[in-house]
């Protein structure tokens, strides 16, 4: 440990893995530690003996959930959107070649009670309980009127203008019920409260745009999931660092983040070692989240709430889904942020067979988390196991250019990586000092 | 008709035994003296052709270096179907390492997996550490194949490639006889492939191996 790199990189979750794969792959001498002795830090999958060794220390898993190298469990519920952000770093990396994806099998959002399948063609539209006929012909010009928008042609802009008027002019300008509102808000254009309502239209027009784009792309859902979960997209970014000279260490304390008398980075000790650096980046956890010792660099920003549940069944009235997603609108149960419920199972190789992993969340708003999650906990059935946790989100206080050392945000309550990525390109132009262009990777591959 | 199979091999052993050594030999028949570690090859791919017609394809993956601070990643293992842990005959001390990742492999990766011993660096047997007996006599215990080669002159090289070629098709689970679940192929995938739009558009990188 007697080298000196470019960049040291805490943690080894998905966002620092993709920044340690880029920055190896711009030629820069990366250093990638963490304390865990796996992979993915927040952000990994974990095997039936660490989720037990996690949640209950002294509790061995039962024997009836069969073998314990058929898991892993996410810790984080997300999916990736299939026109996303996170799909072009993929394909841009090549990372694809270590991964193996499958279609989130369906999206459902709850309404007055029971859940609907958000429609994914245009017949299941027509049928869908979601909306009343004339609702339907209202909701479908609002589409089309999405649909057939250009920037460049007037003609097609109904007297609106998207970076001026608000979503709830627009939505006004079609005559749209609330809980249509809701569906498109919530379920299609993905945001966790009302807020947007009185922001300018573009960004959710552009979101929805994203949806239907992602969604027509394999059909079933606008999401993709990696086969063995999601702990495996830090593995494979990892494994691109590693392959253009990231070094890495696994199962390392680190004990402190040494800097010189003007504040500025040094290096990171770790027991009686200290490993230089111009840089380091990491997760908040090394930065003085959740810590007494050490200069604070981080604030706390909210809480989100989140209950792993093994299911023996598939969550009823999802036609048997192998996979879903099921969003509970704020509106629909006196909350501002929506519930979430991520679903996989056997078919994404993370559980035995005839197992289904849950995965409830919200953001936190009272002093009684686990209050809060009741109604995404009721639509489950039985659950079998229950592992709740209640994590802070923390992001840096500063952007680390003044003292070269670069923290990132933990994940948040949403359920894709578009957010990750953002914080992905938000660090790189920190570090690197200008904006990250995804190029091609030239690869080499003998015959 | 000739079949076809695709396998996924992943390569073990302690650092500067000779893993990316042995490997370029065997795909490009090249030998470096001052080879530093694999810099930007994802994974090299080698066919072999059998006697009997059928073609073996290894898609073989490097540690890159991440086996140094024990930190590689359970998605190595994941779906491999063959693993060749390479020892150094003038390093005793290598062939305990290839005792542990041998260990390592029989609990971690797949119970059908194959396994070769191999101990490179055949051409420095007059610094011989490890008597051939007691390697042989160890592989045999565990159930694995087991050779001395030369990534240098290239002794023994293609001779165990084509003998777990050899061994592989009769062995593996059919599920993986039409290609290994990780292919960077298209070939063989269930899933949802990414790639395909994107692809079309560029072009050129299609075949990849």
């Amino acid at each position: 440990m007697d080298e000196e790199y470019d960049v040291i990189v805490l943690g080894t979750g998905l966002t620092e893995c993709i920044l340690s794969g880029l920055l190896s792959v711009e030629g820069k001498k990366v250093l990638h530690m963490d304390r865990n002795d796996y992979y993915g830090g927040d952000s990994a999958s974990l095997n039936l003996t660490q989720l037990y060794r996690k949640f209950r220390l002294d509790q061995a898993p039962p024997t009836e959930l069969g073998r314990d190298r058929d898991y892993a469990v996410d810790l984080i519920p997300k999916f990736i959107i299939a026109s996303g952000e996170l799909t072009k770093i993929l394909v841009h990396t090549d990372v694809t070649r270590y991964l193996e994806f499958k279609q989130i099998a369906g999206s459902f959002v709850y309404r007055e009670g029971k859940i609907s399948k958000v429609p994914s063609t245009e017949m299941e539209a027509v049928r869908s309980p979601l909306m009343g006929l004339f609702e339907k012909r209202r909701a479908k010009k609002f589409f089309e009127f999405l649909q057939n928008w250009r920037d460049e042609d007037p003609a097609t802009h109904q007297g609106l203008n998207l970076d001026i008027d608000t979503m709830k002019t627009v939505y006004a300008t079609f005559g749209l019920e609330p809980g249509t509102q809701d569906f498109i808000g919530h379920a299609m254009a993905l945001y966790l409260d009302d807020d947007y309502i009185n922001e300018p239209a573009r960004q959710t027009y552009q979101r929805i745009v994203l949806y239907t784009s992602s969604m027509a792309r394999y059909g079933k859902s606008p999401y993709i999931y990696p086969l063995y979960g999601l702990g495996e997209l830090p593995q494979a970014f990892a494994r691109l660092s590693a392959i253009y000279g990231g070094t890495y260490m696994l199962d390392k304390p680190i004990d402190e983040i040494v800097t010189d008398d003007d504040g500025k980075f040094v290096g990171v000790r770790s027991g009686s070692e200290t490993v230089k650096a111009k840089q380091v980046i990491g997760d908040p956890s090394y930065f003085g989240a959740a810590s007494e010792r050490g200069k604070l660099r981080v604030v706390e920003d909210g809480k989100v709430i989140r209950a792993i549940c093994i299911l023996k069944h598939p969550i009823p009235g999802t036609e048997d889904a192998d996979s879903v997603q099921i969003i509970i609108p704020q509106n629909q149960v006196n909350r501002r942020h929506d519930i979430y419920i991520a679903m996989v199972s056997s078919t994404h190789n993370v559980c035995a067979k005839d197992v289904y992993v849950a995965i409830v969340s919200t953001i936190v708003e009272t002093s009684r988390p686990e209050q809060e999650i009741l109604p995404g906990l009721q639509l489950l059935g039985p659950i079998y196991e229950k592992f709740v946790s209640v994590s802070p989100i923390y992001t840096p206080i500063s952007d680390g250019t003044a003292d070269n050392i670069f923290v990132t945000r933990s994940y948040d309550a949403t359920s894709h990586f578009e957010t990750v990525v953002e914080d992905v390109h938000d660090v790189w132009k920190r570090v690197i000092g200008k904006d990250l262009v995804l190029k091609k990777r030239e690869v080499e591959i003998g015959q | 008709m000739s079949k076809q199979f695709q396998f996924k091999l992943v390569l073990l052993g302690e650092s500067a035994v000779g893993k990316s050594s042995l490997v370029l030999r065997f795909v490009k028949g090249q030998f470096d003296d001052y080879r530093e570690s694999t810099i930007g090859a994802a994974f090299l791919t080698q066919t072999v052709n059998l006697e009997d017609g059928t073609t073996v394809k290894f898609e073989i993956w490097d540690t890159a270096g991440q086996e140094r601070y024990k930190s590689l990643a359970p998605m190595y293992y994941r779906n491999a179907n063959c693993a060749v842990v390479v020892y150094d005959i003038t390093q005793s001390a290598s062939l305990e390492k290839a005792r542990n990742w041998i260990r390592e492999l029989q609990r971690q990766a797949d119970p059908s997996i194959v396994i070769a011993l191999c101990g490179n660096k055949s051409d420095l047997a007059a610094r011989r550490q490890v008597t051939q007996e007691e390697a042989q006599k160890y592989a045999q215990e565990e159930g694995l194949m087991w050779a001395e080669t030369s990534a240098k002159s290239g002794e023994g090289v293609t001779d165990i490639f084509t003998r777990i070629a050899k061994k592989l098709p009769t062995t593996a689970p059919p599920a993986s006889r039409s290609g290994p679940g990780r292919a960077g192929t298209t070939a063989g995938r269930t899933g949802v492939d990414l790639n395909k739009q994107q692809r079309s558009i560029t072009s050129g990188d299609q075949c990849n191996c």
